[in-house]
């Protein structure tokens, strides 16, 4: 047996180390999961995440780079998200088409198309952005251990907070909020009651699009503070399932986010630890775990039911 | 009996009968189509990134089939064509196994580690063969908790394996960095297996065998799908899963052993692959091949025949790809944008073709409305 120093893991650096690293890989994911939720509630499973993702984090990082403003950067990650999620609207809200084979297509040619326009700019170099601007909330930011990780981020973080609170809130109470639902559970009724399932669902992708490029941008200005092809490594598809856990629920994507993006940050808060586990060991937990939790808790899948399901009217 | 009769119109259209010039027509205008027009397209984006699309395209040829590199070509069919079959047995059941990806690595992983083990112990052929079963129960085995989640649960097959993909492909790492790796090599990799274990090559060629069992899996496959009492279990439980109950299915045993098949399918690519070509694997080793195939897998409208011209097209696009690449200084992933583009442009001709009925559709209906995920109440 090897005797594990149980009591020097939970120092101070480890903590302060793993909340703040789990908040830096969460967020990417909460923004990304809260788009799919929007998605899915109003019944159109977006398996191209991971390509508007990665787009986002490309054009973002381009935005940042040329534009030299963080802001720039994430006004063009969202840009670049709505760009890619079009696709979708036309093919699979409008044409009917489809949805699992237009998103790996999407996943698919965002994945080549940014490295090729990032190899075709840069070539072999990842230029570097100057690393983001933080905006400290007084007082707040002195809490130890997850003080000065959780109220002292750049704004964007905040907006994300904020964000998941309004979605709850507009799910719950206000009339578009119902019609996206709606628009999930049983279209012929928002269609009979005179509004536009197609129009509700365009909505619904076009924000799920500028959600994903958002989280991919906050990945490359913020995370990183370089664009790497594939730097979103199946990020997107984490997403889903937070949001396939979350069942239906913001606030559950907000901690689904946080959870696996600890864990994800669990190999780096571990060395400060002085404790070398292989990262690929870490790498595995977050997916070992949804497994786990699908086995333990397979028969509780909440999905709406006319997810996937194309809405032509008068069809059976 | 009403539903085993909506089972047969809801069949793979495959199954129906056409007029020689109907039948050319749809092949020309459904099969060939999206894949020229992704062609066109991704022509038109190396214009625009300040390349000369002709002599992309010519160099394609030039290191795809030119002098020997046809050979590469069909060795990277091979590899190929069973990830292609293996796709092409669980989408005709109406299920998606997109976890390839994960069963080839720890099949490759596995072929490569207990290869240089075995070797020691039995003769040069016991040892291929008992790899080839190694790679191929590994990638079943990998595919054992999505199929009863499916099976007993009804629970989303497309998130759970691409779960165990992410699963499969760290383990595969931990495998080479950690009981398989080769410690005289400064990078990880596994200990390289002798030349004279690897596949041996076909007479006058430099091109292993590979091709050959390839070759005769595709005959395998397409026989068993067209032909034998399981490809049409597969059929009617990818067309109305209420059917197959109907008529006496059981559809829990045929999700497992559709998926099983799938991964084992999948496995023995890897098998080929590591023993044909590679010999050794890397910690890093990821080539992505499954996520080529699965448009020409649709646009062969799940033919296991069919399908070989697709891929054969695309390895020479692969392999020819690789130096006109690296001729025009553009990333190989360029290639995933060419994928990407046919698989939009095959739903889009999809979608004209189901407005002017010309032609038949790629994706059965159950694929199509393949997700329903709640159990029945």
């Amino acid at each position: 047996m090897i005797a594990l120093p149980v009591a020097s893991i939970f120092t101070q650096a480890f903590l302060t180390s793993l909340v703040a690293g789990g908040l830096l890989a969460g967020v990417p994911l909460m923004f990304t999961a809260l788009g799919e939720q929007i998605s899915e509630a109003s019944g159109v499973l977006n398996i191209g995440l991971e390509g508007m993702m990665l787009t986002g984090a490309y054009t973002g990082f381009v935005g940042a780079y040329y534009g030299g403003h963080d802001w720039l950067g994430y006004l063009a990650a969202i840009a670049g998200g709505m760009a890619v999620s079009v696709i979708m609207v036309v093919f699979c809200v409008r044409l009917l088409l489809d949805q699992i084979v237009v998103g790996i297509a999407i996943t698919l040619g965002a994945e080549g198309a940014t490295s090729v326009l990032q190899g075709a700019q840069f070539g072999q170099s990842y230029p570097r952005l100057p690393a983001a601007s933080d905006v400290s909330i007084p007082l707040l930011d002195r809490i130890p251990i997850f003080g000065a990780s959780l109220f002292q981020q750049p704004l964007v973080v905040y907006l994300g907070f904020a964000l998941i609170a309004f979605t709850a809130w507009m799910l719950r109470r206000t009339r578009p909020g119902l019609n996206l639902r709606a628009a999930g559970q049983k279209p012929q009724a928002l269609d009979a009651a005179g509004v536009s399932v197609v129009g509700t669902r365009s909505l619904a992708v076009l924000t799920t699009g500028a959600l994903a490029g958002l989280g991919g941008g906050y990945l490359s200005i913020a995370g990183a503070g370089i664009f790497v092809p594939f730097m979103t490594q199946g990020q997107g598809y984490i997403a889903i399932v937070i949001c396939m856990l979350a069942r239906g629920r913001p606030v559950w994507v907000l901690i689904g986010a946080f959870i696996f993006g600890m864990s994800l940050q669990l190999a780096t808060a571990l060395q400060i630890a002085g404790i070398d586990i292989s990262t690929d060991v870490i790498n595995m937990i977050p997916f070992v775990a949804v497994i786990l939790s699908l086995i333990l808790f397979a028969r509780g899948d909440y999905l709406p039911p006319a997810l996937a399901q194309p809405y032509v009217r008068g069809a059976r | 009996m009403s539903d085993v009769a909506t089972a047969i119109e809801d069949a793979p259209e495959s199954v129906r009968a056409t007029t020689p010039l109907t039948g050319f027509l749809d092949l020309v205008i459904r099969s060939v189509l999206p894949l020229l027009l992704a062609l066109v397209a991704g022509g038109i984006l190396i214009a625009a990134l300040g390349h000369n699309p002709f002599g992309f395209y010519l160099d394609i040829y030039r290191g795809g089939i030119e002098l020997s590199a046809w050979q590469d070509s069909l060795m990277r069919a091979s590899t190929l064509t069973p990830i292609a079959l293996g796709l092409i047995v669980v989408f005709r059941a109406n299920i998606w196994n997109l976890g390839y990806q994960g069963q080839f690595l720890l099949s490759a992983a596995m072929v490569a580690g207990l290869g240089p083990h075995l070797e020691r112990h039995l003769s040069a052929t016991l040892t291929l063969i008992v790899l080839f079963f190694v790679a191929g129960i590994t990638g079943a085995v990998w595919t054992l908790i999505p199929a009863i989640l499916k099976a007993w649960y009804q629970t989303n097959e497309i998130i759970t394996t691409l779960m165990m993909t992410f699963i499969g492909i760290s383990l595969a790492a931990i495998l080479v960095k950690g009981p398989f790796q080769d410690f005289s090599s400064n990078v990880p990799q596994t200990l390289p297996l002798n030349l004279d274990q690897l596949l041996p090559t076909i007479p006058g060629t430099r091109t292993h065998v590979g091709v050959v069992i390839a070759a005769v899996l595709v005959l395998v496959v397409h026989y068993a799908t067209t032909r034998t009492s399981f490809g049409l279990k597969l059929q009617v439980l990818g067309a109305n899963p209420r059917a197959a109950v109907h008529v006496g299915l059981d559809p829990k045993r045929v999700i497992l052993t559709a998926f099983m098949c799938s991964g084992a399918l999948v496995g023995v690519a890897a098998a080929i692959e590591i023993l044909g070509i590679l010999g050794y694997v890397r910690a890093d080793y990821n080539p992505a091949y499954g996520d080529a195939v699965i448009p020409f897998v649709f646009l062969a409208r799940l033919n296991a025949l069919a399908v070989v011209p697709f891929i054969l097209f695309y390895s020479v696009l692969s392999i020819g790809g690789d130096f006109a690449a690296q001729n025009s200084g553009l990333p190989v992933d360029f290639l995933l944008v060419i994928v990407g583009l046919t698989l939009l442009f095959m739903v889009f001709i999809e979608y004209l073709g189901r407005r002017r009925e010309i032609g038949r559709s790629y994706i059965t209906p159950g694929l199509r409305a393949g997700l329903r995920l709640r159990k029945p109440r």
